[in-house]
């Protein structure tokens, strides 16, 4: 199969930006990713564009074609909603129209705005990632859902509220230099298991933050990329799909993420890798347990081993496998539309050097994985990025 | 939020409330909660209904402090998942201190109305 060239990446600052309208973040992620790749409106092939709430949040429907305006030109466009792994599968759409050879210039990305519902407009909006009469009619929140799972996962597995705070304060620690994450702020263990409940047993500081922001990928065919000397050296070599079932109710188990499993062997298959080449991952942390489930359904652990993995060390910047470099959604923010590709980017920029923390992805590492996971993991998606010279 | 209809779903409430409650089991024995037309595990279409037994037993639960506006007087409240036989439920545990909810508690379903826009929800009491 053919791979998908990261041509540029562009993102704004996540964060609280409720006067900022979602279009005029996307034109910023958007171009500057086409700056990055030395491209202009003019070349776009096609538009894929990642959005969960955008019609309670902004009052605003089809927003394809508004996401394409916004980068200067008319190009097909479509929204891609799929919760939290909304531009996510943006990506896996766009990679898949390159790969056809049916476009050659796509740019993929996302944006959400959140912090003008307010927190319990927000809460409302994201709780719809949920079933809506198994789960939300019975009182479940976004974070409640994660919650039934961390219970579930400590009854079967093993492991502590104390597991968690780890990877929370890992993720924060990450984010210290990167200017563009919502939460630039040192935490201790102490400051999470102290921290306001929200969803027993998660507390505040279990949980990413309300984030409003956008961001975007150039990505080309080999052939326009030889052709227009834009090889940057990094591609998209594999790429998977999982689904589950939309309520945990339905589910054979509370304490795994199947989806995640599958979308992970599809894209290993794919990129013709195993997990034990990947380097360094961006994994779907939305909740301290989400980074759980993810690092054992993508199969850098076996099930009951990945809780404890930041407080061993394994998953810090200077442990073996460094996960959420960027400071995952848990720091670096996470605006629901534009997690996915955010992460992709973050994965794009730490292989070629440019990420503030690419100092901690060795020389010898050329695999790196990102892994965007909508609702309570019912999709999944999984993307390999590697170093092509 | 209004107590919008929908069909099946509220003849399942129905039932439940009833002390009558029920579920759907596929030729491959997935459990599966109405409403439904297929087994979304095999695709299996002949789906039978199956009594839902009386007692259940909470797999998972969490207390929500942060509610969506739809139970903003509600809360603090328990939401539970619990298994009833083969068939799994979401549901608010009524009357309990949750720092007396266990897994494995053994609970009795039923429907009540949620205090802050008095819709219907599936509700759990602890079986005495
Ligand atoms: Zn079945």
């Amino acid at each position: 199969m053919s791979k998908a060239f990261v041509a540029g990446t562009g993102m704004t600052a996540f964060g609280t930006f409720p006067d900022r309208r979602g279009r005029d973040m996307f034109a910023e992620a958007g171009l500057a990713a086409l700056d990055d790749a030395g491209l202009g409106p003019e070349d776009i092939d096609e538009v894929f564009y990642g959005n969960f709430i955008g019609t309670l949040a902004e009052n605003q429907g089809h927003q394809g074609p508004l996401a394409a305006e916004a980068l200067g030109t008319t190009a097909p466009s479509r929204r891609v909603e799929s919760a939290c792994a909304s531009s996510g599968l943006a990506i896996r759409d766009a990679v898949r129209a390159v790969r056809s050879g049916e476009a050659d210039v796509v740019v993929a990305g996302g944006m959400e705005r959140m912090s003008n519902m307010g927190t319990a407009g927000a809460t409302d909006g994201l709780a719809r990632a949920a079933d809506d009469l198994f789960e939300i009619r019975s009182g479940v929140t976004f974070p409640a859902a994660y919650a039934l799972m961390a219970r579930a996962y400590f009854d079967e597995f093993g492991g502590d509220r104390e597991d968690l705070a780890h990877i929370a304060v890992k993720n924060h620690d990450n984010a210290l230099v990167n200017d563009h994450a919502h939460l630039q702020e040192e935490i201790t263990v102490d400051d999470v298991l102290e921290s306001p409940e929200i969803a027993a047993p998660l507390t505040l500081y279990d949980a990413c933050p309300i984030s409003d922001g956008a961001a975007a990928l150039v990505l080309l065919s080999p052939s326009y990329a030889e052709e227009h000397g834009l090889d940057s050296g990094v591609a998209i070599t594999g790429s998977g799909h999982g689904g589950d079932t939309m309520a945990l109710q339905d589910r054979q188990s509370l304490a795994t993420a199947p989806a995640t499993r599958d979308a992970a062997e599809e894209a290993y298959d794919d990129a013709g890798i195993s997990p034990d080449d990947v380097g360094f991952v961006e994994v779907h942390d939305c909740f301290t347990i989400a980074e759980v489930l993810a690092l054992e359904g993508l199969g850098l652990y076996s099930y009951g081993e990945g809780i404890g993995a930041a407080r061993r060390g394994e998953t810090r910047r200077d442990g073996d496998l460094p996960v959420n470099l960027s400071g995952g959604l848990k720091a670096k923010g996470h605006p629901v539309g534009a997690t996915g590709a955010a992460q992709v980017a973050a994965v794009s920029n730490l292989l070629t050097g440019i990420h503030p923390r690419a100092d901690a992805v060795s020389e010898d590492v050329t695999v790196g994985l990102a892994h965007n996971a909508g609702g309570t993991v019912a999709s999944a998606a999984v993307h390999v990025l590697e170093v092509t010279r | 939020m209004t107590d919008t209809q929908d069909g099946c779903y509220d003849a399942f409430l129905d039932a439940l409330e009833a002390s009558d409650g029920y579920y759907y089991e596929c030729a491959d024995g997935h459990a599966l909660v109405p409403p439904r037309r297929v087994c979304p595990h095999c695709g299996d279409r002949e789906l039978e209904r199956v009594e839902l037994p009386e007692t259940g037993s909470i797999v998972t639960h969490t207390t929500v402090a942060v509610p969506t506006p739809q139970f903003e007087d509600d809360a603090p409240y328990v939401t539970a998942i619990a298994t009833f036989g083969q068939a799994k439920l979401t549901g608010i545990l009524r009357d309990v201190d949750p720092n007396d909810v266990e897994i494995g508690q053994e609970v009795t379903v039923t429907v009540d109305t949620a205090e802050t826009t008095g819709d219907r929800t599936i509700t759990f009491d602890r079986h005495s």
